[in-house]
């Protein structure tokens, strides 16, 4: 199970940063989703994987760190992911207006030589 | 909890409801809105001064959002240095809002908003306790620079705004990289209970400690602009509207501000002081080399800023009470002086004709071309003698910015020296920080003073500016700021040294924020 997940998230990190390197606007949004998604799960993890155990200590239960999961990295990855989102759709809009604006989906706003 | 304690709060709460509450007003209403706006600026500010003189106590004021006891909820702390923070981005927001009053505020939508929302989100991450929380603080005000960035359209802010975008996006990830290392490892994200609970973690897993701090520190000096992270400031920066690039003057300061707070406060500055020292020299050079080769008052005014984060990041790596109180001084007189610059060089480049660096269809779309010619409005105050006042006011910021007395660039830099000299075997990296220093101010010198000659005095039809009061106004506040602040060096020199020998001994703040039971 770790081990799906360390390749999963090494696919997307370096899937995510070869587009980043790329020359198109598209493709740099593109890998920095990628990014976000390999970064998104790694945080997850970072309460470990766990299968089937609940974030919430049972009544009357001992606070046995094997019967549940930690709830913090849940938290903290659904606040990324919103903000990821949300900075996605923003970067998109901009990518748009330069596209519009300079006449090209270069980065730079201009073809290479 | 007293009701002074609420306090600490308020530099948040209050740009935040001024923020929203101007989202809902209409867009036509820009003159209601820019009363809000400087209403809630100047409530900040009072509110900020009072906060610094809350915060200047033996212990630091702690604000238990929703009363949630430290180690569990999120805390704000204001201790002096985050207390002087909030205070720099109450003036700078103040004289950000009123430059744009003049013209502008207009220039696209919802620029008051987005101003708030960056004094928000930098008075966040100036007063967070929590690794998480200064991540969306993070986020927060840099999403509204991106706003802000775009504010005013035209080619040249998009495509530079682009790489900003981009560029922090980046780091944005590799923020939340180290959160989570650091997270995995040492089980919380409160900054106080990370520094005591760092030194117990097991040899094995410091090592992952260490490096997700390393990725951290990526993430906080791609802001600061430290060479080779930081290319894509002084083109973004020069190519922002003149309000938006005299906020963004501290936003290169918050990056240093965070990396001075977590290094200090987790590591007691011990790993990564050679990093810090050559990066931040190689910063300085590439800043000075930077001035000396542009030619645009914008260009000049983002690499003035990488000098000042290259000396910040040079001098702050001796890790020693004296020379950290002095740097906060000059991060306080170079922020000053850097934001008047960039008010500045708008205006002096203003010989151009009026909103040539404004989209045409922005300018239609907000009537911005027929301002000028429209009998009904008055143009406002302009100034008689614009261009004496304006050369006045370049001398100013020039001496500020390359470090000459009598203005607090100088007060800063001596004392910098003074500190940094000190210990009694000097050292190679001491005499290599004086000489730095020394040229980075000869270098700024001559790349200011060639500005000035070429604007002033070598043009041979010169085309006076028409500048109002409204904008020249908050020039005089900042440069005026300056000079009251060597008049008062003395107190100031004393409350940052508080501050920064507080930072070196990190007790007070741990024990203020997780009282010993």
């Amino acid at each position: 199970m770790e081990l799906i997940v360390a390749i999963l998230i090494g696919v997307l990190t370096g899937s995510g940063v070869w587009l980043l390197l790329r020359p198109r606007t598209f493709q740099v949004m593109l890998g920095l989703s990628l990014l976000s998604y390999g970064v998104n799960v790694f945080i997850f993890v970072m309460g470990w994987v766990r299968d089937g155990v609940p974030p919430i200590v049972g009544q009357g239960a001992a606070a046995d760190f094997a019967r549940f999961a930690d709830p913090l990295p849940q938290a903290l990855v659904l606040t990324a992911i919103v903000i990821s989102f949300a900075t996605t759709a923003l970067l998109l809009v901009v990518v748009l207006a330069a596209r519009g604006l300079t006449r090209t989906d270069h980065v730079d706003g201009e073809e290479d030589a | 909890m007293s009701p002074g304690n609420h306090l600490v709060v308020l530099p948040i709460v209050l740009p935040l409801a001024a923020g929203a509450l101007m989202l809902l007003l209409d867009e036509r209403r820009s003159t209601l809105k820019a009363a809000v706006s400087l209403v809630a600026g100047v409530a900040l500010l009072a509110v900020s001064i009072a906060l610094a003189r809350l915060a200047d106590a033996p212990l630091p004021p702690v604000y238990a959002v929703g009363s949630w006891p430290a180690p569990f909820g999120i805390v704000l702390v204001a201790d002096r240095l985050a207390a002087t923070m909030v205070l720099l981005v109450a003036v700078l927001g103040i004289a950000a809002i009123v430059f744009s009053l003049a013209r502008w505020h207009r220039a696209g939508p919802r620029f008051h908003s987005l101003v708030q929302f960056l004094l928000m989100g930098l008075n966040g991450a100036f007063l967070t306790g929590d690794l998480f929380n200064l991540f969306v603080f993070f986020e927060l005000l840099l999403a509204a620079s991106y706003g802000l960035a775009l504010h005013g359209s035209g080619t040249a802010r998009v495509r530079w705004s682009l790489h900003y975008i981009v560029m922090n996006l980046g780091a944005s990830l590799l923020f939340l990289i180290g959160i989570a290392l650091i997270y995995g490892v040492a089980g919380t994200l409160n900054m106080a209970q990370l520094s005591a609970r760092l030194a117990e973690i097991p040899a094995g897993d410091r090592v992952l400690a260490q490096a997700g701090a390393g990725v951290l520190a990526v993430a906080f000096l791609v802001k600061a602009g430290m060479w080779p992270l930081g290319f894509w400031l002084p083109s973004a920066y020069a190519a922002a509207s003149a309000p938006a690039a005299a906020l963004f003057s501290i936003l290169s300061k918050v990056g240093v501000y965070a990396v001075l707070r977590l290094w200090l406060l987790l590591f007691g500055g011990t790993i990564g002081a050679d990093l810090l020292f050559y990066g931040g020299v190689a910063t300085l050079v590439f800043g000075v080399i930077g001035m000396l080769a542009s030619q645009d008052l914008g260009r000049l005014g983002g690499y003035s800023l990488l000098v000042s984060s290259g000396t910040l990041l040079a001098t702050l790596s001796r890790a020693d009470g004296a020379v950290t109180g002095a740097a906060l001084f000059y991060i306080v007189a170079s922020t000053l002086g850097i934001a008047a610059f960039f008010l500045l060089a708008e205006l002096v480049q203003r010989s151009r004709a009026l909103g040539a660096d404004v989209l045409a269809v922005t300018a239609e779309a907000f009537d911005l071309a027929d301002e000028e010619a429209e009998p009904g409005e008055k143009p406002g105050t302009v100034i008689p003698a614009a261009m004496a006042l304006l050369g006045l006011s370049f001398a100013c910021c020039a001496l500020l910015v390359a470090g000459l007395p009598p203005l607090p660039g100088f007060v800063a830099k001596f004392a910098l020296l003074a500190g940094v000299l000190a210990p009694d075997p000097i050292t190679g990296r001491a005499w290599a920080l004086l000489a730095l220093l020394t040229l980075s101010g000869l270098a700024s010198v001559i790349a200011l003073g060639r500005a000035g000659v070429r604007i002033f005095w070598a043009v041979e039809e010169p085309t006076v500016p028409r500048v109002r009061v409204i904008e020249m106004a908050p020039v005089a506040m900042l440069l005026a700021l300056c000079f009251a602040l060597t008049v008062a060096a003395g107190p100031a020199m004393r409350y940052l040294r508080a501050a920064a020998d507080a930072l070196h001994a990190p007790q007070t703040y741990i024990e203020s924020v997780l009282p010993p039971r």
